[in-house]
């Protein structure tokens, strides 16, 4: 299997290659992703085929364009792995290309084997996808780099806002799967750090079926009221649906009169399509030039991981992973991403100190940190798992 | 009374400096509101506003011809420049600057327009008396900041996220020079000797010292305001007094301008303004230094001399760049 998608690799980059030098420093990236199409309630929200990649390739010719007058070339090297490909041969096989730098939209096991395979090839990974706090945790490791945001960091920055909004009464709805109960926990997590209160907790339980049908608004319509009355009063709806099952089937559905946040309503992300703050005008406009689509948090989380590879291997002059990794843990990294402020690196657990927006898929609404939720190093350190929490020991 | 009194001894002494050094001079200051498409024409000498020109989407980059005869304004949204006729208070032409232009520079005769294009990383060429476009350079991604030697030899282009400040020889229309810059590099000036070129960053934070002869930072001004996260100092614009002396740096959202000493790069002095400073400009006597406060809708008078802010005057939404005329 892993013989096939080897074949289909796509050199994205290597512009110009006669114009260069002889002498021109290649930094080859590899992205390393996983097949799956996660389905989704509504339909403008389906994410495209080049959904992460994108960004990588944005950020790839952004740092060409800076490698020509460095003399460096950027390579992006894309392995797409099929159901059943085991990933540690996908980085054997990366590896023998000469490749050290790789960036991953993996799930968080899928990631682990990955790491450990690029161990002996000295490969350093930078996680675009996964926002499992276990990675920046007992799970963490010295060879992989966060540039996705944590839970624990989605929803402290979605409960400083409501704390703020004076929104303290929560009634938490819960989905069946996994993954929606690991965002739940870290809601409650925020909601115990920044005091709000969780009246009550509701699983909405998947129950299996298509997620959008013909005529299915008449059934939701009266479904998603029944499921919500006789909660206690409470200000806001808190949903934790990552599995995409009932979420935006909410707002405007519930018993009460109420706003609906978190995987749905108001929303948590690293990016959004309509950020225009901070020069993102900028970014969004280059973006849909060269793609026709708009831009996801995951090509954001992509395009960041690259860029820093980029600002890295520009400043130091090398492609070699651990000069990359000591630059970019050092006190010298000052990334602009288009959030307002120089982006960094958290040395603890190597996750990016990022502000996270809130949107509800039409304007950003605010960005946390919200004032007033001090810390005595970085603002930005309010948002997940701060130094004295952390579990994390990097090898 | 007795205020009164005061009053009139200060204005008799008033009286006697005014004979040494001449009373100040009344000039127009022309300020682009980002938000509220227009530009705020403000009487220095009244200090406030006293006309409001409608203009094309999202007016950023500003300046005057040398003659003063027209204002520039980069319209962006509207991928154009438009020429502003300084008496009737008319737009009267367009420049064809590129797509989204940003910031902008006359060559020192006035005879040519130099324009960064963010979207498309390019500096376009324009000819000032035919309007026209004479070629373009390829640059970084995101260029922005343009500065230019007194002798117009060197043109310099910061480009924002490829962090270099870019030097462009004016005759071959070519880049001979790149030099890494801290994150973000927003605003570029030559000391009017053309002895040093001063790069700002505005996510690095920082401000860079280049010597312009041999492409070197030599120096690195760093900011640091007690009580404020040094992720909030964001320096933007530069301005350098003509003798060389002194330069005042805006640091955006620190609300505040450093004032450096510009021989020994020394910070001497922060002074708060409005909010999220980005642009400044000198009245044409250096008496006054105008800044413009984009989240306070107005605009900061600094007294040079005294380094004292003496006054803010509204203007529109957003207010962006600023630049004075002699008139």
């Amino acid at each position: 299997m892993i013989r096939s998608a080897v074949v289909a690799l796509v050199i994205v980059l290597g512009l110009d290659l006669a114009a260069r030098a002889q002498d021109t420093l290649d930094i080859k990236i590899g992205y390393l992703r996983r097949a799956q199409r996660q389905e989704t309630i509504s339909l403008v929200q389906m994410p495209p085929p080049d959904n992460g990649l994108a960004g990588a390739q944005m950020a790839a010719k952004d740092n060409d364009t800076t490698g020509r007058f460095l003399n460096q070339r950027y390579l992006l090297v894309d392995l797409h792995l099929k159901a059943g490909d085991d990933p540690a041969t996908a980085v054997a096989e990366l590896a023998r290309q000469g490749i050290s730098l790789i960036v991953a939209d993996l799930p968080a096991d899928d990631l682990l084997k990955a790491a450990e395979a690029g161990k002996a090839h000295r490969i350093l990974f930078f996680n675009a996808a996964a926002t499992d706090d276990r990675l920046r945790q007992k799970d963490c490791r010295a060879n992989v780099v966060h540039t996705a945001p944590s839970r624990a960091m989605l929803a402290d920055g979605l409960a400083q806002y409501l704390v703020w909004k004076k929104w303290v009464r929560w009634f938490l709805v819960v989905g069946s799967h996994e993954r929606d109960k690991l965002f739940a926990a870290a809601l409650t997590r925020a909601a115990n750090r920044f005091g709000a209160k969780i009246l009550q907790q509701r699983e909405f339980k998947d129950t299996g079926g298509a997620r959008r049908t013909d005529s299915g608004v008449v059934q939701i319509q009266q479904q998603m009221p029944v499921f919500t009355q006789e909660a206690p009063s409470y200000d806001v709806l808190v949903v934790a649906d990552e599995s995409e099952v009932f979420a935006n089937n909410l707002p405007y559905r519930t018993w009460d009169p109420r706003p609906v946040a978190g995987s749905a309503g108001l929303v948590p992300t690293s990016w959004d399509a309509s950020n225009s703050l901070w020069g993102g005008i900028q970014m969004q406009d280059r973006f849909i030039a060269q793609f026709k689509r708009l831009m996801t948090a995951l090509d954001m989380q992509a395009w960041t991981a690259v860029r820093m590879i980029g600002e890295a291997a520009s400043r130091q002059n090398s492609a070699d992973p651990k000069t990359i990794l000591d630059f970019l843990k050092g006190p010298e990294l000052a990334l602009g991403a288009f959030k307002g402020q120089k982006l960094t690196l958290r040395d603890w657990d190597l996750q990016l100190r990022q502000p996270i927006l809130l949107t509800d898929g039409r304007t950003i609404v605010s960005v946390s940190p919200q004032q007033g939720f001090l810390h005595q190093f970085s603002e930005l350190d309010t948002l997940g798992y701060d130094r004295p929490e952390t579990q994390c020991k990097l090898q | 009374m007795l205020c009164t009194n005061k009053h009139h001894a200060s204005a008799l002494t008033l009286g006697i400096l005014v004979g040494l050094i001449g009373p100040a001079k009344a000039f127009t200051a022309y300020v682009s509101n980002e938000k509220s498409n227009t530009v705020s024409v403000v009487d220095t000498d009244r200090m406030e506003t006293v006309k409001t020109i409608k203009v094309g989407q999202r007016p950023r980059g500003i300046e005057l011809t040398k003659d003063d005869r027209y204002c520039l304004v980069a319209v962006g949204d509207d991928d154009t420049i438009q020429v502003i006729d300084t008496k009737s208070g008319e737009v009267i032409a367009n420049l064809p600057s590129g797509p989204d232009p940003e910031l902008f520079i006359l060559s020192p005769n006035g005879k040519v327009l130099y324009v960064a294009n963010e979207n498309d990383n390019t500096v376009t060429i324009i000819d000032m008396e035919k309007r026209v476009r004479l070629g373009e350079v390829q640059v970084g991604v995101e260029p922005e900041g343009m500065g230019i030697s007194p002798d117009g030899k060197i043109l310099v282009n910061t480009s924002e996220t490829t962090n270099m400040a870019h030097f462009i020889d004016t005759d071959a229309r070519k880049i001979i020079a790149n030099v890494l810059v801290d994150s973000r590099p927003r605003f570029a000036a030559f000391k009017n000797d053309g002895s040093e070129l001063w790069v700002s960053s505005e996510v690095g934070g920082t401000v860079s010292i280049i010597d312009p002869v041999t492409h070197q930072v030599t120096k690195k001004i760093n900011f640091a305001i007690p009580g404020l996260r040094s992720e909030s100092i964001q320096p933007v614009g530069i301005n350098i007094t003509k003798d060389g002396k002194t330069g005042f740096v805006a640091l955006g959202p620190a609300n505040r301008i450093a004032v450096i000493d510009a021989a020994t790069h020394e910070v001497k002095k922060y002074l708060l303004v409005g909010q999220r400073v980005w642009h400044m400009s000198f009245t044409p006597d250096e008496k006054y230094l105008l800044t413009t406060n984009g989240l306070s809708n107005d605009v900061s008078v600094v007294d040079v001399a005294s380094l004292k802010v003496i006054k803010s005057i509204q203007v529109g939404e957003l207010p962006w760049g600023v630049t004075i005329s002699k008139q």
